[in-house]
């Protein structure tokens, strides 16, 4: 589905991607993980078309996207949420959601129709129901919870029934516990919406029972691939990131928002 | 025909307020209202296209007069050729006003095509700038504008359907129509699919473009269609004053056009349209002591911004929603308490 050839990214001196080859098969749950400036989010910034790679190729469902503008990588079915809700603040869920579901069903210019149109509407509905934000539907978005925020910003993405769904860190900036549920849901929307799904996530513990595939990242370049038993056993992994325990820890509380 | 499609509703209301207004200017006696009200459409039309900009595209154009005096000075040009006039004859009213509408929109089309690129302060200056140009320009070329002095001479409007502008009644019915034409253009362009685009855009751009759209052509098609509904607002004006002056595209124009959303409330429809009324009230009521005028709806404007902290229909609106949530609640602790006192007379 997705394919990174040789992707480098320069800034100045600093290799924020150094020769990554990474392949993720269509259908598949990946994570990438890595400690705090691996070039995690800079990876997917490169492949949603934020980044031009200084070299190598990103292929996408067997076309070269490379270089492609976000509007174009979007349209070729590449959705996204990020690690800061991003999110419309004044308007209702219902209406956000709605209004991203417009924006896929090419209505985003039309005059002729009153919104939500009668199938953005429908769309709508199913995906409230699929996201359990019926509860929230009405209340205004930048009202809502933190954890709410994040589901919203998923659902926008959803909202283009994306071929390949990217997630920068869809659990930051919760508690425990609704960690877990955040990661439940991802899995129960990768499963019912036969996507394949990546996504980038600090806590070892949700990426070991979350994700088929892992990818680790250190000074951007790929430290190993595998599945969870693999990694967990992987030495170079343990003595680069889960060896050092405390220190992830740390990282984490420093990047996540307040 | 489905009366229940929002459309179909915004059309009704748009025709219902035309017959009270032709109603109105049949049983009134003299002239005051009726020019008042004329006046009141043109500024209407100018204050709510940028509230099209402002409030639901989050575009804060300050430069939003160049396309009201470009619909008053199309319109007047055109009238004041006589060879056109003989042309068109009694056709010539209509024609011109579709030559403003189409040639402010033009022009609002180009200007946006290049103010677009620009976001927020940048956007805002750049839209004075080109105002700034066209009062320039209008100044400059006397010999088509009359300079400084403005359209004068009065501008012919040949009768047409049976209407003189020249007849206060006639003009105002005339003006209400292309009044109530151009408030429910935008109010269709709010309930289309396209106004959700546009609030997507103010709510949050980059998000907007995440999603696969090109914000730069939405900015521009709300900055056309503003700047066309605004000239028609113009077109009121020139055929109230029969004249088109350069303080038209003037910054103080554009500038009271913010304050009239302020004043009247930025987020609901018909907001700025209070804004109007008001402005207009504090304006010739104070006329009545004394000329200072600004001083008095800046006072006006500091209260709103100050004590009420909203303009004013919002105020309304959240003033009633409170007191809806204040009855629901002493409805649940009626019930509450109710629940309780059987719960106690159970127990004895």
């Amino acid at each position: 589905m997705l394919r990174l050839d040789h992707l480098v990214k320069k800034f100045g001196g600093l290799t924020a991607t150094n020769d990554v080859t990474l392949d993720f098969p269509a259908g598949t749950l990946s994570a990438i993980i890595g400690p705090n400036g691996a070039g995690k989010t800079t990876l997917f910034n490169q492949i949603t078309g934020h980044l031009v790679p200084t070299s190598g190729k990103i292929v996408f469902a067997g076309e070269d996207i490379t270089g492609m503008k976000p509007a174009a990588i979007v349209r070729k079915g590449i959705g996204r949420a990020f690690q800061v809700a991003n999110i419309f603040p004044t308007m209702t869920v219902e209406e956000a959601l709605a209004s991203a579901v417009s924006a896929h069903a090419h209505a985003a210019f039309e005059l002729s129709s009153a919104f939500p149109r009668r199938d953005v509407k429908t769309r709508t509905e199913e995906l409230l129901a699929l996201l359990g934000m019926e509860p929230v539907a009405r209340r205004i978005s930048g009202e809502i919870s933190h954890g709410d925020q994040k589901l919203l910003d998923v659902g926008l993405a959803l909202a283009l029934d994306p071929k390949l769904l990217l997630l920068d860190e869809p659990a930051a900036g919760m508690g425990p516990e609704e960690r877990w549920q955040m990661m439940d849901t991802v899995q129960r929307l990768w499963k019912s919406q036969n996507m394949t799904l990546i996504f980038i996530e600090h806590d070892i513990d949700l990426v070991f029972r979350t994700a088929e595939i892992i990818h680790v990242l250190r000074y951007g370049a790929v430290l190993a691939s595998g599945q969870a038993d693999e990694i967990r056993g992987n030495p170079e992994v343990i003595e680069a990131y889960l060896g050092s325990e405390t220190d992830a820890t740390e990282a984490d509380s420093r990047e996540e928002p307040a | 025909m489905n009366l229940a499609h929002p459309f179909v509703r915004a059309a009704g209301l748009a025709l219902v307020c035309f017959v009270l207004l032709i109603v109105l200017a049949l049983v009134y006696p003299g002239t005051w209202l009726l020019d008042t009200l004329t006046g009141l459409f043109a500024s209407g039309l100018l204050v709510m296209s940028l509230h099209l900009l402002v409030g639901y595209t989050g575009l804060v154009s300050f430069g939003h007069a160049a396309y009201f005096a470009s619909g008053g000075y199309i319109f007047g040009m055109f009238l004041q050729t006589p060879d056109i006039v003989a042309a068109f004859g009694a056709w010539s009213v209509p024609v011109a006003t579709l030559l403003a509408l189409l040639g402010t929109g033009l022009f609002a089309l180009v200007v946006g095509l290049i103010c677009a690129r620009l976001s927020e302060i940048y956007f805002a200056f750049l839209t004075l700038a080109f105002q700034m140009l066209l009062v320039s320009v209008i100044q400059g070329l006397v010999q088509y504008t009359g300079g400084d002095q403005g359209l004068m001479g009065g501008i012919p409007r040949p009768e047409f359907l049976g209407l003189d502008m020249v007849q206060v009644k006639d003009r105002f019915v005339f003006s209400a129509f292309l009044f109530l034409a151009g408030v429910l253009v935008i109010r269709l362009v709010t309930l289309s699919s396209l106004g959700a685009t546009l609030r997507m855009v103010r709510d949050n751009e980059v998000r907007t473009a995440f999603l696969g759209v090109n914000t730069y052509r939405v900015k521009v098609l709300a900055f056309t269609i503003a700047g066309a509904v605004a000239g028609l607002g113009g077109v009121i004006l020139a055929i109230l004053t029969s004249a088109a002056y350069p303080e038209w595209a003037g910054w103080a124009v554009s500038g009271e056009a913010i304050f009239t959303i302020m004043l009247g409330g930025l987020h609901s429809f018909y907001g700025p349209l209070v804004g109007v009324v008001v402005m207009r009230f504090i304006n010739d009521v104070t006329l009545i002591y004394t000329t200072h005028t600004d001083l008095a709806k800046g006072v006006a404007i500091l209260f709103v911004v100050l004590v009420l902290r909203r303009g004013i229909l919002d105020w309304i609106i959240d003033l009633r929603a409170a007191r809806r949530g204040r009855k629901e609640d002493d409805n649940v602790s009626r019930a509450l308490s109710k629940a309780g006192k059987e719960a106690e007379d159970a127990a004895s």
